[in-house]
């Protein structure tokens, strides 16, 4: 089955997520590729079905079904190439983020470094951590071989050692690495990716070699001390997570079939297409992109030479959902209620949602506690991904988050917020963004499947993104500023394109709006009071070329760090306006 | 669209496997008649291991070492037992720590696994052998009612079934727990106090099907060494009323508790298997079903939690839900008389 995609053929991308598959169509509408149509089934990698290609046939199926033209034959096979008659389809790209999390043990030498440099790399996963094992564990070799064989790891990452450095303290971390997956059956052997020095290729075969599932290298992610390089671990971590999926998950490997190879863990699709951006758009502010779906919240920032990935299964709003209270607190959780939630009622939503994570709410409280829980975990993941921003980046405040310009938000959560001004109110909330940036929201969750195309098309990405098949929800500017309630912090004039003029007095604890249309452009005036800062300096201010989206000009006039009052009747009565603000009911 | 099934069925065929976690050696026979308490297969397991370094003890290489060593590969090795000695005057010797077995043999190393114990695999259900899974374990197949839950403790017991429980939403305290309740398996609606958990494990009660467990419980109840399986959540929730009807007409009678920890991805979910002396070849409950008129079905979200009715009409296209979500949706008459609309990914069908 060819797989080449070449300018001026339709693609198929297909996303496998934990509740939901996707399959959306991309063909050439007048000259330029276009986002067509989507077709959406729930994931059947689950019992009772354990097989994705049903899940991935019922949603092309609903695809052809819109399209009006089939892109399956009569043995629900994918029709590829297209055909004269019209049907059938020219490439297919796959994205998978359904699964259980994978347990990985994380080997290294020292604590903060190759060991940090193995948990950044598995971050970029959906994994979960299980076990650790370092040149200073004070266990015997057997409590190592014991505590591995309870985990049952899924996959051992092992890092350490610069390019011709330490050998033989890797050896003696090896040995009961070797020793554990000897005992393990053979079907229950774990993966093992090295991603340590990597003169001791030979050595590694040797010691674990024939005793791993599959053993894989990888150019060593610490070349010395003070460099790291992820990026070509992640890209053989992700082929080695799909590996493991097609062992773990019956209809992978037919996915893998169809698609001749092109089948990427989600959050490494939404990662590469996040460092295209930066390359191709990349200014000196970074590109946030942003996902909470029901498998995992996923952070991909891209600045200028560098690009971070991190895929947290841990605040995912699925059947991990229960666990998020080993990260937070209920308090912490309801401060984002809109409505007087007792934490018990919270509590037993996160474990009832827990057994049946494909559920939406359907009541007014329920839809409350369900934005609660997805800011409560955005929140928790951006302050975890922060950790790994580079230094020397573009920002207001060190302890704040960095400048963005835009921010792509996707995933379930927003696809639950009915209104684009709830999506933006939690962004708002959660990613708690500074200065002037644009936000989009991804409601057709398009982007890992754009990364997924870029690497065999890098034409069709660029033009999607640029047809309108995201929505700009507008612009916000957000001051970094200090002061009491009410107090005036900044006043803003746009200038319309026809000449026209609207203000806005933006006090402290408010949201304000100021309407311009998507496609719109206009001129913005920013006056700093108070030594307000939006990344003119502090108390200075400027002109800038705006552009419009479905709520325009949006101020965030409520300070950073996001101050809420610690009274929870004021607090409720402040969420419900600022919910207003954003054409919320 | 497709629709997730949960099984309440009142007469049904059961076929399920069971496996040792690990290899062993299987006892039953293919179209042998067993009963829920038969141990059908059996293996030894170490749960931990020593590594005798000898090349270290004996200080020398690993390839001397290696010619030092007395044992080999699945020696059974009493305590104190020397397993390699050096060379010269004064030799040094390597002696085993525990008793146990020897798993590997190489680089100037032993390594042993120690602390053996058996694992017994008992049948879970009365019923027929239909498959034998080598070193594994078998299929066993049944007939009779079927009532699968949404938690299980990770433990499986059998006895005979007695309702305590008067009411879907009973309370179940520790004062109600006497003598005469010994040995039984409970259907006893909710429970609030971690004291009537020990009181049910004081007695000793040999399982508890429960409609709801707060969630403070949840650590108390997985220590607890009998079966405890929960029918509808967590919190306070009144037990479904397809499963209390089905219980609470099948008391008396032996019922097998597997509460099984549930597993989406292999579907294993805890369940009351009652056998039942049927002769007549039964299918086996479905196991996918569409969504469509007629179909019952229990809603697994507010605002009507738990609560069983059966399918008016499916939607077309989407609805607008009161929580301003749009989805596809169906209209659902409950068992109140009320009719409500409920997303369908909200829904599943009992049967």
């Amino acid at each position: 089955m060819s797989s080449s995609l070449v300018d001026g053929n339709s693609l198929l991308a297909v996303d496998v997520g934990a509740a939901n598959t996707r399959a959306v169509f991309f063909d050439v509408v007048e000259g330029e590729y276009r986002f067509v149509a989507s077709g959406n089934s729930p994931s059947t990698a689950e019992a009772p079905f354990k097989d994705v290609g049903e899940g991935v046939r019922n949603a092309i199926s609903n695809l052809q079904a819109v399209l009006g033209k089939p892109l399956l034959d009569g043995s629900r096979d994918l029709i590829t190439p297209s055909q004269p008659n019209g049907s059938g389809v020219d490439a297919l790209v796959v994205t998978l983020s359904a699964g259980p999390t994978i347990k990985t043990v994380l080997v290294g030498l020292l604590k903060d470094v190759s060991l940090e440099s193995a948990r950044r790399l598995t971050e970029s996963t959906y994994a979960r951590i299980v076990e650790t094992i370092a040149l200073s564990d004070y266990r015997k070799p057997e409590q190592q071989i014991d505590s591995l064989l309870r985990a049952r790891p899924d996959l051992i990452v092992i890092a350490g050692g610069t390019d011709g450095g330490a050998s033989r303290s890797i050896q003696k971390l090896l040995e009961p690495i070797g020793l554990a997956s000897f005992l393990l059956p053979e079907e229950k052997r774990p993966a093992v990716l090295f991603a340590g020095n990597e003169k001791m290729e030979s050595e590694v075969k040797g010691l674990v070699g024939s005793l791993s599932a599959s053993l894989h290298f990888s150019p060593n992610v610490r070349p010395s001390l003070e460099t790291e390089d992820l990026e070509p671990a992640q890209r053989e971590l992700a082929r080695m997570v799909i590996n493991i999926r097609k062992r773990q998950i019956k209809g992978v490997d037919m996915l893998d079939l169809w698609s001749g190879g092109h089948v990427l863990p989600t959050a490494y699709a939404t990662g590469r297409m996040v460092r295209f951006l930066a390359k191709v758009y990349g200014a000196s502010k970074g590109i946030l992109s942003v996902d909470i779906g029901a498998s995992a919240t996923i952070i991909s920032a891209g600045f200028k030479g560098k690009s971070t990935l991190n895929v947290y299964p841990q605040f995912g709003l699925g059947e991990n959902l229960s666990g998020l209270l080993n990260y937070t607190t209920l308090e912490d959780i309801l401060r984002w209620s809109s409505l007087d939630i007792s934490p018990g009622i919270l509590r037993d939503y996160m474990y009832q949602k827990s057994l049946y994570p494909s559920t939406i709410a359907a009541t007014k409280e329920d839809l409350v506690i369900s934005q609660s829980i997805s800011r409560q975990a955005l929140y928790l993941a951006m302050q975890s991904a922060r950790r790994d921003f580079p230094r020397n980046i573009a920002s207001i405040k060190p302890n704040l988050t960095p400048l963005f310009e835009p921010i792509l938000a996707g995933g379930g959560a927003l696809s639950d917020a009915s209104r684009p001004g709830q999506g933006l109110l939690l962004l708002l909330d959660s990613l708690q963004p500074v200065g002037v940036t644009t936000v989009i929201l991804d409601q057709n969750n398009l982007l890992p499947l754009l990364g997924a195309a870029a690497a065999q098309n890098n034409i069709l990405p660029v033009q999607v993104l640029e047809s309108g098949a995201f929505l700009s929800v507008g612009t916000v500017v957000a001051p970094v500023v200090s002061a009491n309630y009410g107090t005036p912090v900044l006043r803003a004039t746009l200038t319309y394109e026809n000449g026209v003029e609207g203000r806005v007095d933006l006090k402290y604890g408010s949201l304000e709006t100021l309407p311009l249309s998507s496609g719109e452009a206009g001129k913005l005036t920013i006056q700093s009071l108070r030594g307000a800062d939006v990344g003119f300096g502090p108390g200075h201010g400027g002109t800038i070329p705006v552009s419009g989206g479905a709520l325009g000009v949006v101020f965030d006039g409520r300070g950073r760090p996001l101050d809420l009052p610690a009274d929870a009747v004021r607090r409720r009565e402040l969420i419900k306006k600022w919910n207003w603000t954003l054409g919320g009911e | 669209m497709q629709a997730p099934i949960h099984h309440i069925v009142g007469l049904t065929s059961i076929v399920r496997e069971r496996l040792l976690p690990i290899s062993g050696t299987v006892l039953a026979r293919l179209n042998q008649k067993v009963s829920s308490t038969d141990v059908i297969a059996e293996t030894n397991w170490a749960r931990e291991h020593v590594l005798l370094d000898v090349a270290r003890i004996l200080r020398v290489t690993p390839n001397v070492a290696e010619r030092l060593v007395k044992c080999k590969v699945d020696d059974h090795i009493a305590a104190n037992v020397e397993i390699a000695m050096g060379k010269g005057l004064f030799p040094r010797s390597v002696r085993t720590k525990r008793e146990g077995r020897v798993v590997a043999v190489g680089g100037g190393q032993v390594l042993m696994e120690v602390g053996e114990s058996k694992i017994e695999l008992r049948a879970g259900i009365s019923g027929m052998v239909i498959e034998i899974i080598p070193n594994r374990g078998a299929v066993i197949q049944t007939a009779g009612a079927l009532v699968q839950g949404v938690w299980g403790n990770g433990r499986i017991d059998s006895g005979l079934l007695v309702n305590i429980a008067e009411k879907p939403d009973g309370v179940l305290a520790a004062g109600r727990l006497d003598v005469s309740l010994r040995g039984s398996i409970l259907l006893a609606g909710m429970v609030n106090d971690v004291e009537t958990l020990q009181a049910a494990a004081d007695l000793p009660v040999r399982g508890l099907i429960l409609s709801s467990l707060p969630i403070s419980l949840i650590q108390k109840a997985r220590e607890m060494h009998f079966p405890i399986m929960v029918t509808d959540g967590f919190g306070a929730l009144p037990m479904n009323s397809a499963a209390f009807k089905l219980l609470s007409t099948n008391a008396k009678r032996d019922v097998t508790v597997n509460a099984e920890v549930y597993d989406r991805y292999s579907g294993a979910c805890p369940e009351v298997i009652i056998s039942l002396p049927i002769s007549t070849d039964l299918p086996t409950p479905r196991e996918v079903e569409t969504f469509a008129p007629g179909l019952q079905v229990r809603s697994r979200r507010p605002p009507a939690l738990g609560m069983i009715g059966s399918i008016v009409a499916v939607k077309p296209g989407l609805t607008t839900l009161v929580s301003g979500l749009r989805a596809p949706a169906a209209e659902v008459k409950l068992e109140n008389g009320e009719t409500v609309v409920v997303p369908l990914v909200n829904l599943e069908v009992v049967g």
